[in-house]
Parts: C-alpha cells; sequence; structure tokens
C-alpha cells in the first residue's frame, strides 16, 4: 500500500454521468499494468481522475500515492506528489518552449529559492531527446504547437523521461505513432522501468505490449474492471474481440 | 540559442527585485507645496526651483488651458471624474541638488535604494543613472566617456537652465501644453524627469536609465523628459517604475518627447510596474526627421487606469516609427492604451504591435491611430493587436481608427483574441507547476515573440513582474 498506487471503489462522474463505477485497481511500484477497453469506457476519465482534474465530480472512493490521498488535491499537488499523466490529447502552449516548459515543470519542484542548474539541465534534456530521437530544434518549438500527433506523444515521452515520476499513466501513448517511432518510445519507457516506478499503459493494441511488456494486463468495461491477467491477456482479447467479454460478462 | 531563460541564472544575481516596491518610508520633505493646485502653487513651484521668468509663464499659462479643458470623458472612462485635483500635493522635494556621486546620496534615499533590492553591483553597473527619488532627482552620474562625449543628462530644471539653446527649443514643441488636459497639467507642475542631448554622431553604447519612485501619499509625480538625438546619433533611454502601495489615489502624469533629427535612432523603454490605486495619464510622442527612427517599447503592469498612447509623427522621408506595447490588466484595473502613427512624409513606415492580457475582472483597451494623407506616397504601416483573457469576466476592446488615404500607401491590420482555456491550465498544473505559474507561463507565452525584442534585463525583469502578477491574481 505504501508502494503502490492503489485505487479502491471509485466512483465519479461528469455532469450527472456516472463513468467510473466502483473502480478498483491497484498498479505496485516497479510493475507495469495495461488497461484495454472499448471507446469510451472511462479510460481517459480515470486518468484525468487520478490528476485532479477539476470537470469530473468524486461521489465515492479513494485513491493513494504511496500511501497518501490524492483524490481532492490540486492537480499540481498530485503531480508533485509524484503522479504524471502522458495525455491522449495533449493541449498545446502557444510561446511557451519546450525547454522552458519542462524547466518551469523542474523548478515548480525545487525547494523556493534554490538555484537551478540549467548546464546540468540542458546536458539530461538533449541526452533524452536524443534518446527518443528528437531533433534539438523542438527544445525552441512552442509545446505541441503545429506538432504532429506522434511528434506530440514524442513530446509526452521526453517529459516523463525528464521529470520522473513515481507513477505514469500512459493514455493511448501509441495511437499515432509510426512503426519505428513507436519502439523508440517504448524503448524511452523500457529504460524508465524500475523498482521506483509504477506504469499503468492505456492502450487499444496488443502491439505496443510486445514491446513494452505488461506485467498485468485489466480490461476495462463499462467503468471498471472485469477482467484481469497476464500478458496473454492482451493476445486473447486481440483474437476474440470485446464481444467475448461482452458474453463472457452477460453469463456472470 | 536566442533562449531568454539559458540566461536568467546569471543574470539572476544582478536583478532588481521590483517586487520589493511595496512599502513607504518617512519623509521629511524640505520643499511642500501643499495640497491643491492654484497659480501661487504655481509660483511657489518656480521660485523654488529658481526657474526664469519664462518658464513661470510657462507653467501659468498651462495651468489655464488646464482648468479650462474639459475631461475627455466623452471617450475615455468616466473614472477619470474620481481624481481629487484639489487633494493632491504637486510638489515635494529633498531640496538637494542632484549630485553626482554615491558618497553624496543622502542616507535615508541609500536604504530606500537598499530596501528597493537595487544591488550595489548594479548601482555601480549602471551607466548615467538618473534615480528619481520623488519630484527630484537626488542621485544622477554620469559615466565618463558619456560626458567626454558631449552627451547631456541632466533633469528638467537643469537642462533649462544650463543649455537653454539646445533644449528650450524643442521643450513644449513635440507636445504642446494643450495636446490633452493631463498634458496641460503636466506643463504647468512638472518637475524631475530627464533632459537629454546626444550630440551629432555619438552612439551611446549602454542605454541611459531611470528609476523612478513615488514614495508619498496624494503626492502625483509629474515628470517632463525630453530627449534630443542630434543627427546620426543613436540612444536608448530606459524608464522603470515602482510604486508602494497606499490607500487614496495616486496621479502619476508624466510627458515625453523625443526628438530623432536626421538619421538618428532614439529608443524608449518603460516598464512599469504601478501599484493598483495609481492614476497613470501619460502623453508621450517623438518627431523622426528624414532617415531617423524613434521606437517605443511600453510595458504597462498595474495602476488603477493607464491612458497612454505613444505616437510618432515621421516627418522627414524614410523616417521610421514603432511602439512596441505589453498591457496587463488585472483585477480592478483598466489598462487603455494604444499608439499613433502620423505619417508626415513620403517612404515612411510605422509599425505597431500591441499585446493585452485582462485577468478577472481587469480590463484592456487598444486605441490605435494610423494616418497617411493622399498627397503621400511609398508609406507602410503594419499593426497588430492581440489580446489575451484569462477567466470570463475580464473584458478587451479594440478602437483601430486608420485613415490612410491615396492608393500609393498601404496599411496592414491584424488583431486576434484567445484565451487561456482550463484545459491548458489543466495540462500545465498536471506537470507540477501551480495555477498562477501556469497563467503566468501562458502570459509569458503570449507576449514571447514581443519581449525577444527588449534587452535582456527588461525581458528578465517583465516576466518577473507577470509572474507577481498572475500569482496575486489566484486565490
Ligand atoms: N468533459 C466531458 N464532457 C462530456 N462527456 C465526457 C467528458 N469527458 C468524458 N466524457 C464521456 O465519458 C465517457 C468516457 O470517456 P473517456 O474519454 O474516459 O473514454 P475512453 O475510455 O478514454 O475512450 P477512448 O478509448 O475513446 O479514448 C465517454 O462517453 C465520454 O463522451
Ligand atoms: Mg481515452
Amino acid at each position: 500500500m505504501s508502494d503502490s498506487l492503489v485505487i479502491k471503489n471509485l466512483n465519479a462522474s461528469i455532469g450527472d454521468r456516472p463513468i467510473l463505477k466502483d473502480f478498483s485497481l491497484t498498479v505496485p511500484k516497479g510493475e507495469v499494468h495495461a488497461i484495454m477497453g472499448p471507446n469510451g469506457t472511462g479510460k481517459s476519465t480515470l486518468s484525468k481522475v487520478l490528476a485532479g482534474h477539476p470537470d469530473y465530480s468524486v461521489q465515492s472512493g479513494e485513491a493513494f500515492l504511496d500511501g497518501e490521498q490524492i483524490l481532492g488535491l490540486e492537480p499540481d499537488v498530485v503531480a508533485r506528489a509524484g503522479l504524471f499523466l502522458a495525455f491522449q490529447y495533449p493541449s498545446e502552449i502557444p510561446g511557451v518552449t519546450i525547454a522552458n516548459f519542462i524547466r518551469a515543470a523542474l523548478v515548480a519542484r525545487q525547494a523556493k529559492g534554490a538555484p537551478f542548474d540549467a548546464k546540468a539541465y540542458y546536458a539530461e534534456l538533449y541526452a533524452k531527446m536524443d534518446a527518443l530521437k528528437m531533433d534539438r530544434k523542438f527544445t525552441s518549438r512552442f509545446v505541441n504547437e503545429g506538432f504532429s500527433g506522434g511528434e506530440k506523444k514524442r513530446c509526452e515521452i521526453l517529459q516523463l523521461m525528464m521529470l520522473k515520476p513515481k507513477y505514469a499513466v500512459l493514455d493511448e501513448t501509441d495511437s499515432g505513432l509510426d512503426i519505428d517511432a513507436l519502439r523508440i518510445v517504448s524503448e524511452g519507457v523500457n529504460a524508465m522501468r524500475g523498482p521506483d516506478t509504477g506504469f499503468l499503459v492505456i492502450t487499444h493494441y496488443q502491439r505496443l505490449l510486445e514491446y513494452i511488456v505488461p506485467d498485468r494486463v485489466h480490461i476495462m468495461w463499462d467503468g471498471r474492471i472485469v477482467h484481469s491477467g497476464g500478458k496473454e491477456l492482451a493476445l486473447e482479447l486481440e483474437e476474440k474481440g470485446y464481444d467475448w467479454v461482452k458474453q463472457d460478462l452477460a453469463k456472470a | 540559442m536566442a533562449d531568454i531563460d539559458e540566461n536568467l541564472a546569471q543574470r539572476e544575481a544582478i536583478e532588481v527585485d521590483r517586487s520589493k516596491g511595496d512599502f513607504k518610508y518617512e519623509e521629511n520633505y524640505a520643499f511642500d507645496a501643499g495640497i491643491g493646485l492654484t497659480p501661487s502653487t504655481i509660483d511657489y513651484i518656480a521660485k523654488v526651483k529658481g526657474e526664469e521668468e519664462w518658464i513661470r509663464e510657462f507653467r501659468q499659462k498651462s495651468l489655464k488651458i488646464f482648468q479650462e479643458m474639459p475631461m475627455p470623458t466623452h471617450w475615455a472612462t468616466a473614472d477619470l471624474e474620481n481624481i481629487k485635483f484639489e487633494d493632491i500635493r504637486y510638489y515635494l522635494s529633498k531640496g538637494q541638488k542632484p549630485v553626482r556621486t554615491w558618497e553624496e546620496v543622502p542616507d535615508d534615499v541609500k536604504q530606500t535604494f537598499e530596501r528597493l533590492g537595487i544591488p550595489e553591483s548594479e548601482r555601480k553597473f549602471l551607466a548615467g543613472v538618473e534615480a528619481q527619488f520623488d519630484s527630484e532627482a537626488v542621485y544622477s552620474r554620469m559615466k565618463e566617456e558619456l560626458e567626454k562625449q558631449g552627451v547631456i543628462f541632466c533633469g528638467p530644471t537643469e537642462g533649462l537652465r544650463d543649455h537653454p539653446e539646445i533644449f528650450r527649443k524643442w521643450f513644449g514643441k513635440v507636445i504642446p501644453i494643450g495636446d490633452n488636459k493631463f498634458a496641460a497639467l503636466n506643463s504647468a507642475v512638472f518637475s524631475g524627469g530627464s533632459f537629454i542631448y546626444i550630440p551629432k554622431g555619438v552612439k551611446v553604447a549602454q542605454p541611459l536609465q531611470a528609476y523612478f519612485r513615488i514614495n508619498a501619499e496624494n503626492f502625483g509625480q509629474f515628470e517632463r523628459t525630453l530627449i534630443i538625438a542630434d543627427e546620426g546619433s543613436e540612444v536608448t533611454y530606459m524608464e522603470g517604475c515602482t510604486a508602494p502601495k497606499f490607500e487614496t489615489a495616486t496621479l502619476h502624469s508624466a510627458v515625453v518627447e523625443l526628438v530623432a533629427l536626421k538619421g538618428a535612432k532614439i529608443q524608449y523603454i518603460t516598464v512599469q510596474n504601478w501599484s493598483a490605486n495609481v492614476f497613470n495619464l501619460v502623453t508621450k510622442r517623438g518627431v523622426a526627421e528624414e532617415d531617423a527612427e524613434v521606437r517605443w517599447i511600453d510595458c504597462n503592469i498595474g495602476s488603477r487606469l493607464t491612458m497612454k498612447y505613444p505616437g510618432v509623427v515621421l516627418r522627414g522621408k524614410r523616417a521610421r516609427g514603432e511602439v512596441l506595447s505589453i498591457a496587463l490588466a488585472n483585477d480592478g484595473q483598466h489598462q487603455d492604451t494604444g499608439a499613433k502613427m502620423i505619417h508626415a512624409a513620403d517612404d515612411t513606415t510605422s509599425n505597431i504591435i500591441a499585446k493585452s492580457i485582462s485577468v478577472g475582472e481587469g480590463r484592456s483597451t487598444y486605441r490605435g491611430l494610423v494616418h497617411i494623407p493622399k498627397t503621400l506616397s511609398n508609406c507602410r504601416n503594419n499593426t497588430e493587436c492581440d489580446a489575451l483573457l484569462i477567466n470570463e469576466h475580464s473584458r478587451t476592446d479594440t478602437y483601430p481608427a486608420i485613415s490612410v488615404r491615396g492608393r500609393k500607401n498601404s496599411v496592414q491590420h491584424e488583431a486576434s483574441v484567445s484565451k487561456v482555456s482550463a484545459e491548458q491550465i489543466f495540462y500545465m498544473m498536471q506537470r507540477g507547476l501551480s495555477e498562477g505559474e501556469a497563467m503566468s507561463l501562458a502570459v509569458n507565452g503570449f507576449v514571447n515573440d514581443l519581449v525577444k525584442e527588449f534587452p535582456m534585463e527588461y525581458s528578465v525583469e517583465l516576466k518577473r513582474l507577470i509572474e507577481l502578477q498572475m500569482e496575486g491574481s489566484v486565490g
């Protein structure tokens, strides 16, 4: 519990429409969990509720990050507590360069007034960009402005690698990536895997999970997890489709 | 790489922390004209300053014009009616003559600079500093090279007394007394400010700087600046303002006249951070002769009401005029700013880029005037005004007046209004930025391309001021 991301009986809605229904899931540190599920089932909603998005209201339930309750906290407090969300649809921030944006995010994690080592920062930023095969010109481009779909996703992973959170939720990071990019981005994520980081990977495709091999796979349906298994569950799902889940549910 | 932040770390050590402008220092005014404005107030000011008769007459005439002119409330905000002219103190002075060396500066003044956070290194670093402490310049220094080059950098009293052959010709000519009610007021009671003359062909490498302070309740500051750049010369002047916070409204009404003679270049930079009770009503205009260039960089942050429309009269062929302005209106503030370009010769070009940010209940207004008569040819104007709204209560208005006649001239006008969306704020907060930090980053992003045009220390300072404003604007 003190070294996991724990979500317990979470009920959340947008307006008066319930989306998450008694949702429960535990991601221990050091593990990669995948969530698969049909469109509109509430996967992105889950990530935003955890991150403290003001549009969603939580009716009941709990969420703990290494034992610390995160529901109801401001989004920046949750972020600094160690939760990172790679957005399905990242926002554009006109006029703010990627270099300045990531820098501001890092400075926000420092003690107020502490000196910032700009030299070390750029060295690390360039190294991570090289790893992600991003052109250095991107440092002076404005955050996500005019980026292609794949470039946006790569930029999310760059931020992830620079901010080094305790837990990262990757919301369809694979969508929009070409085959090479998928491999490069996955390598980036894999390089971050280790005992200190937990991942929750939301995806529609088993292909991503060939690169980022998950410890657990969960199937989400109508606001909750209905099936959990090992990495082979993703394969099974790909073969049988969601009808299989539906029939299974009907039987239960 | 032209990245402001990369140099920030090094700059931070010598940066002026203007956030410390929020205090009041006990003053023991040696000279004080009392409250209210009558012909005898004017006589008092003229006498204390030991001015010649023609200046006293100029002041008295200005007072009459000021009193006769109506408030411009037929187009401007009715908030102007709330200025209580009879409660204002029009003249305060420490009674000293401006001094040259740091050692001669009175201790309490030094203390104030200390508290303003202007570090020792910065004071020494500043070339030709003319720091205005209330109405009189108590601290002025000039780098030796500047003096050797024949550059004059003094206050209006000294300028008109010691160099009448240079300054009298242009004084009150670019902005005549009756230009507007507040120009008339300034002409009546002006004190403090900078009079600068750059001789022919002299290119002043370092910007001339002045720090301004208002430091007494109900005390209006009426500085007067006249910069004459002789043929082929170049100068950059920087004006920075901080005012401490007070209960009652304070009036600041300056007049700035710039004269760029043939082939000269003047760049005038203002970054101001008035406290939220200040009425800031300033008239700024430059004349550009043949091949000359006048450029205004104007950043307006704070104040209760700012009305300011820097202008350039393009009087000679191929003259260029530019206004780059940034206005930030926070809760309860109104930034009524803009630019005027009067084309009066062939082949003249003007460029206006105005960016305004309205936060909370803040309100920004852009007023532009571009005039190109049909007798002229090959004149060009480019006007770009962009507004950024942060939350639905804020408001922005644009009143561009472009009168361009004749087919041989061209104008280009672009305007945009954008919002910082809740989604953008969430995205930034998800990266760990507080709401205030997220908003100031968005605002800094919005003004980014314009700020790149500013000298480094001003872009850094502006960034800081924006941060302070945005952090103060979230609950
Ligand atoms: N801000 C919103 N306003 C209205 N409805 C919303 C909002 N956010 C989410 N929803 C609705 O909530 C449901 C769940 O959406 P969510 O984005 O969480 O699905 P998802 O599982 O991520 O789907 P996909 O696989 O298509 O990304 C959808 O029906 C969606 O339309
Ligand atoms: Mg989704």
